[in-house]
């Protein structure tokens, strides 16, 4: 009765459409689409399910569950586990984590260091959001974080002058990055401009100067600034190691950042430039208005690539003796009470680093998204 | 043009020189600036690592306080500059550092090819090997065969091929870059053998789960005289880390020790009166303080109580004496006499 009402009340084509069959939607219809659609695959959803289930709970007893928070020494620390390397013993990291964050900066001025991060944080926030009312001001209180962390840090002008060589741990691995990643954006772009111009002293310079520095690891460069470059001032003459080393991350990068920018500038038709040209544009407003907000925005993967390999090559400053967070690390594991935690340590240091790097990365992400206007070139 | 240009290079290698050598009062440079500045390494277990406050110690680092106590009173007003093995010794001679504490071989080409200045040995190192219990072996002259962890581009690793390569052996080396991943791939059983200086084994040894099960044999198969350096052509400031270096050593041999360096001012023996200031005038010879020695021997110790708290049997490291005793008791620490 029902089915003969249900035939009769819908002509050819118009029926409503039915569900789809319940073995292809929700969990149930991923599951067989993407585990066990063919054999090959339910062989390797089995191969996998076995790898994750032997890596996965071991790996978390070991970092969680067995794991020890509070010890004074390794010994100690190995004690409150059943079996030595049962567990992490995090006490290691606890114990040296202000070390680990401030370096040897004296004790009672690093409220200036805390200042120094909370700023650094204000101004991501606010230089990074598009919707944020005073964007003007943000900005310019962004261009002005460099030199007021600087003038925080090192003190002079009314507070108590901290020498370079007190900088350790992430803070210096922060300043040495992001020094880097600041300073090289506005160099890297007069460079990339430079290698364009039509003017051949100009062209000739910054093309040599990107060549060579490309064509140099950095490792060597940080050498020449740590050892060489004593050689070439005159003796007594000192100037500050981590300046040198800071000028060598900033020019480094900044050769890089040029090439990508670039990239983005010949990725550009030629029409934007002869647009630019036939509106009577002056070379300056042309690249202000026209040229490099599409050339930027291009170049935006490319930049921020180049920002975290930079970010990740501060750590190489461990090679010239320089205590940032991974030669600080490094050298608290020869403390004789606590050898052996090697685990533990680069552990917590690719947290920070992967933390860090992985915001960045999404950052970017978001920014194409949001400039996307559909134009492919 | 060609001779213009080397004339005038040269001319400025010149003047570089010159003021390179105007520049050599070290002594009053530290006593101005009030700080010591120690080339120290970037972390050795016992010689010299940070504390969880940052505060550097160490067998190195005491030494290196000891020099400020003699030099500026204080053995806290120093300053580490950490430099790695590729750095050292470019810090020392572009004088970013006075003096350099730096677990560091003595060898002829550092000596004369570097141009620095070597003042006496602080601690007598040596390559030897570290194997399990397990294995029963007593020697290493049982170790034909054996697979052996080795860091890649040191003096160990040609050592190692010498040695057994002369006694006729044969082993299978397994290239590695750190002390810690040496101490993983030995404890994980990827090498029978681990080998590396004997003060890197202990510390490598200490830090195994179970210590007991593994043995340092007895060979060494190398000399490492480490001890400290500084550049050339400064001879008082050299004559001063000699004598600091001499003064811990003769401190020990002759019974002052920190707790009853006081009571020994009114010794009878005329070398403890002279070594402490109270006959004689050897600190002002020196250009420091006639008490430079007792500061020394007060504020850090003599040189076992420097051995004994950093590297001694009952730290963690627990590296006994050795040649590293008085030669008194067989060692070969020996200081020359104050007198």
């Amino acid at each position: 009765m029902a089915q003969n009402q249900a035939k009769q009340a819908y002509s050819p084509g118009t029926h409503p459409d039915l569900p789809p069959p319940v073995r292809t939607t929700g969990v149930l219809g991923w599951v067989r689409k993407n585990l066990i659609s063919s054999p090959l695959n339910i062989v390797l959803t089995l191969a996998s399910i076995w790898l994750l289930w032997s890596i996965v709970p071991p790996a978390l007893n070991w970092v969680l569950a067995e794991a020890v928070w509070s010890a004074d020494t390794r010994k100690e620390c190995w004690a409150l586990m059943g079996a030595p390397r049962d567990g992490a013993c995090w006490a290691f990291i606890r114990g040296s984590f202000k070390l680990f964050v401030y370096g040897w900066y004296p004790e009672p001025e690093r409220w200036r260091v805390n200042l120094t991060f909370l700023l650094f944080a204000i101004t991501i926030f606010g230089a990074l959001r598009e919707n944020i009312p005073g964007k003007k001001y943000w900005l310019m209180f962004a261009t002005a974080f460099p030199f007021i962390a600087a003038w925080l840090l090192l003190g002079g002008f009314g507070l108590t002058p901290v020498g370079t060589q007190k900088l350790g741990g992430i803070l210096l691995t922060l300043v040495v990055a992001v020094t880097g990643i600041a300073f090289s954006l506005p160099i890297g772009l007069a460079l990339a401009l430079g290698r364009r111009s039509k003017l051949p002293a100009l062209r000739a310079v910054c093309v040599i100067f990107i060549e060579f520095i490309r064509g140099v690891p950095l490792i060597t460069l940080l050498f020449v600034a740590s050892t060489m470059l004593t050689y070439f001032l005159p003796p007594g003459s000192t100037f500050d190691l981590l300046m040198r080393v800071l000028i060598m991350v900033t020019l480094f990068a900044s050769a890089y950042i040029a090439e990508v920018v670039r990239g983005g500038l010949q990725g550009l038709p030629s029409g934007q430039y002869e647009a630019a040209d036939s509106l009577g544009l002056t070379y300056w407003k042309a690249h202000r208005l026209i040229i490099l907000p599409q050339a930027l925005k291009i170049s935006i993967p490319g930049i921020v690539n180049t920002f975290i390999g930079s970010f990740k090559d501060s750590v190489l400053v461990l090679i010239i003796g320089m205590m940032d967070i991974l030669g600080l690390g490094r050298a608290r594991l020869n403390d004789p009470e606590w050898l052996g935690l090697a685990p533990e340590l680069y552990i917590f240091i690719s947290l920070f680093f992967f933390i860090s790097c992985f915001g960045m990365a999404r950052y970017s992400l978001s920014l194409e998204k949001k400039l996307q206007t559909g134009h492919k070139y | 043009m060609k001779q213009k240009t080397t004339a005038i290079l040269s001319a400025a290698v010149l003047a570089l020189g010159v003021t390179g050598t105007a520049q050599a009062g070290t002594l009053e440079d530290v006593q101005s600036r009030g700080v010591l500045r120690c080339v120290v390494s970037t972390g050795v277990a016992g010689f010299a690592q940070p504390d969880a406050n940052g505060v550097w110690g160490g067998f190195d680092v005491d030494f290196c306080r000891a020099t400020a106590a003699a030099v500026l009173g204080d053995g806290g007003k120093i300053e580490a500059v950490t430099s790695t093995g590729k750095t050292r010794f470019t810090k020392l001679n572009a004088g970013e550092g006075d003096v350099l504490w730096r677990n560091t071989t003595i060898t002829f080409s550092r000596d004369v090819g570097v141009k620095l200045r070597f003042h006496g040995v602080n601690y007598y190192d040596g390559q030897g090997f570290m194997v399990k219990k397990s294995l029963g072996i007593n020697s290493a002259m049982d170790l034909d065969g054996a697979s052996v962890c080795i860091q890649t581009g040191t003096t160990t690793e040609l050592n190692l091929a010498d040695y057994f390569s002369s006694n006729g052996m044969k082993y299978e080396p397994v290239t590695i870059e750190t002390n810690d991943e040496a101490r993983q791939n030995y404890e994980s059983g990827r090498c029978d053998v681990y080998t590396t200086d004997a003060s890197g084994l202990a510390s490598t040894r200490s830090a195994l789960p179970d210590p007991d099960a593994h043995m340092v044999l007895p060979e060494i198969i190398s000399k490492e005289p480490l001890g400290p350096a500084t550049r050339q052509g400064d001879d008082l400031w050299s004559d001063i880390v000699t004598w600091v270096l001499n003064a811990t050593i003769t401190a020990e041999e002759l019974g002052v020790t920190s707790a009853n360096v006081d009571e020994m001012k009114g010794s009878n023996n005329p070398e403890v009166r002279r070594l402490l200031g109270v006959d004689g005038s050897q600190g002002q010879e020196l250009g420091l303080s006639n008490d430079w020695a007792y500061q020394i021997i007060k504020q850090i110790g003599n040189y076992g109580e420097i051995f004994e708290r950093n590297i001694g049997v009952n730290t963690p490291l627990g590296i006994a004496r050795g040649l590293n005793a008085q030669w008194t008791d067989g060692g070969l620490i020996y200081s020359p006499p104050f007198r």
